[in-house]
């Protein structure tokens, strides 16, 4: 039974060795090294565009089941082959280019948007040895690589040559920067936990007994996923933080001038973040590809769609926010309450289990209700308008 | 493994190669939004060559901040006045002369220093890896003042940023 499972377990690390292997007799060393890379590369990008192709069609399915209709499901049983459907219409669509734009630049932003998108996939830990690369430092990579996004959503919002596009633009960027702060810092607990910024070690100090060891079960690491959820939703400029794309306001935000496969580049970008920013709070906070009994490449799996699905459920549930709304969320309550909860780890640290709870328990209520309070809108009674005459 | 060392000896140089053209086209590019993307390119190709000496958290910290935030921050910048961007302004003024004297001055004083610098490779320099951990105890240990004096700066900034910014009350003097 337990090698059955184990089996199981490492079947596709067993699979890629097993390749390597059989290049290996008739191969130069150097190029066993290069194929292995090779395999790697290829797995990641094949499984990006793949994930981003069947999160559209799960997220019209389950948009579609909370307005009370049924979704896409013309195209294959239930809809499967839709997306291909889809990828072919993108394909075969003109590609308008506006007059004005400035052609170089609004060329290379949807190609340059996917790099940093596919990139961030190399140090997701998708199972037990199952991590691309194991850089020692992941998580500062991870955060690195993904602040690199704003620059092709700029250069995108710049070259169209619209006014549309460039409010957006400048949406995304100040969203961006803002909600990077508290995601930053909410990782930090994490990182004194587990003493370490790879992503592979952060998943095997939440083991323990059952594998159910898991950040998302003390106190700070409630407070922690929840503030490192929200940035993340906001980051990939999804609902209800999707100002920079507010399609009520600005049309279609920074792709506005964009069509056919440019836009599907966007699209399919932004989906990508979205699962990889799912996977790394999987990975951070609800122990990554440990827990009982299944495959540990099940796990990850089934915890990361299960955060997706609550993206998609925000979606479906949530108004958008207002900008003023969207800026005193990030820096009036999310970033205090971080700062708090670094101080509260650190005691957890400590401080042995029971009193921790003792401690920490109070301490984070406590300055939640203030937040809360403190950020409640002050609405006069009578309105003045400092502008008007 | 020697045809992979070639490899990477001619990945690096390219790279290298890059850079300097990138950092060229910052300097002579006519349309200040290319420049910009032209310098976020450089510190990207910089941040890989951090990659190449196997200074992986150097790196990382290089993109989080210069690509991530700083040069967000000059394309912001660059969009709020939004016609420079139209417009190819003019590059020399008539402080060039001075300018290309001074900084050719510089090029000499760094280059005779670089020449005269004995650089020694030893094993234990190879060997060494700069951990995050060794650099996380440095800065909180040995470092501690200048680290604790660089964060009161900065704070003194953040202060001053947001006393410029502050809105003035309707009663208040503007002067």
């Amino acid at each position: 039974m337990k090698e059955i499972e184990f089996f199981v377990d490492l079947i596709f690390v067993n699979a890629k060795g097993w390749c390597l292997d059989l290049l290996g007799h008739f191969l130069p060393d150097w190029t066993v090294v290069l194929v292995s890379i090779i395999i790697s590369a290829v797995v990641i990008m094949v499984l990006g565009p793949l994930v981003m192709m069947y999160l559209t069609l799960l997220e019209r399915k389950v948009i579609g089941r909370i307005q009370n209709r049924y979704g896409p499901n013309r195209v294959g049983k239930w809809g499967l082959l839709q997306p291909i459907a889809d990828g072919i219409k993108m394909f075969t669509k003109e590609d308008i280019v506006p007059a004005q734009a400035d052609k170089i630049i609004h060329f290379l932003a949807p190609v340059i948007i996917v790099i940093p998108a596919l990139m961030v996939f190399l140090v997701v830990p998708f199972g037990e040895r199952m991590t691309a690369v194991n850089l020692n430092i992941g998580l500062l990579y991870f955060i690195a690589v993904s602040s690199i996004t704003t620059i092709p959503i700029f250069m995108g919002s710049w070259a169209s040559r619209n006014k549309y596009s460039l409010l957006g633009g400048m949406r995304t960027a100040a969203q961006m920067i803002s909600y990077e702060v508290p995601m930053t810092l909410s990782v930090v607990p994490v990182i004194m936990m587990s003493q370490s910024l790879s992503t592979n070690t952060i998943v095997m100090t939440q083991a323990g007994d059952m594998d159910l060891h898991w950040f998302v079960f003390t106190p700070w690491g409630l407070v922690g996923f929840v503030i490192f959820f929200l940035c993340a939703v906001a980051e990939c400029n999804r609902p209800p933080f999707d100002l920079p794309e507010a399609e009520s306001e600005l049309v279609a935000g920074f792709h506005t001038e964009y069509s056919g496969m440019k836009f599907a580049l966007f699209y399919m970008a932004e989906y990508m973040n979205a699962f990889t920013l799912c996977g790394i709070a999987t990975t951070l906070f609800l122990g990554g590809w440990q827990g009982p009994l299944f495959p540990s490449w099940l796990w990850f799996f089934g915890k990361t769609f299960l955060l997706i699905c609550v993206m998609i459920w925000f979606r479906g549930t949530f108004p958008r926010f207002r900008v003023d709304q969207l800026m005193g969320f990030a820096w009036k309550f999310l970033l205090p309450l971080t700062l708090i909860n670094i101080p509260v780890a650190a005691l957890w640290f400590f401080v042995p289990e029971q009193l921790a709870w003792i401690y920490s328990v109070p301490i984070l209520a406590v300055s939640l209700w203030g937040l809360v309070k403190l950020n409640r809108s002050f609405v006069p009674e009578k309105r003045i308008y400092p502008l008007a005459d | 493994m020697e045809t992979l060392e070639l490899f990477v000896r001619i990945g690096i140089y390219t790279l290298m190669a890059l850079v300097l053209v990138f950092a060229l086209g910052v300097v002579t590019l006519r349309n200040l939004f290319h420049c910009a993307l032209c310098l976020a390119a450089v510190l990207i190709g910089t941040a890989m060559l951090y990659v190449g000496l196997r200074a992986d958290f150097l790196a990382a910290v290089q993109i989080l901040i210069y690509v991530g935030a700083v040069m967000t921050l000059v394309i912001f910048v660059i969009m709020l006045t939004e016609h420079l961007g139209e417009k190819s302004i003019r590059q020399n003024n008539r402080q060039s002369p001075a300018a290309v004297i001074s900084l050719s001055g510089i090029v000499v004083l760094l280059a005779a220093l670089l020449l005269r610098t004995p650089w020694p490779v030893t094993d234990k320099a190879l060997q060494a890896k700069a951990s995050v951990m060794a650099l996380g105890k440095a800065l909180m240990g040995t470092y501690a003042f200048p680290f604790e004096v660089i964060s009161v700066i900065l704070i003194a900034c953040l202060i001053g940023a947001i006393a410029i910014a502050k809105k003035d009350l309707p009663g208040e003097d503007v002067s």
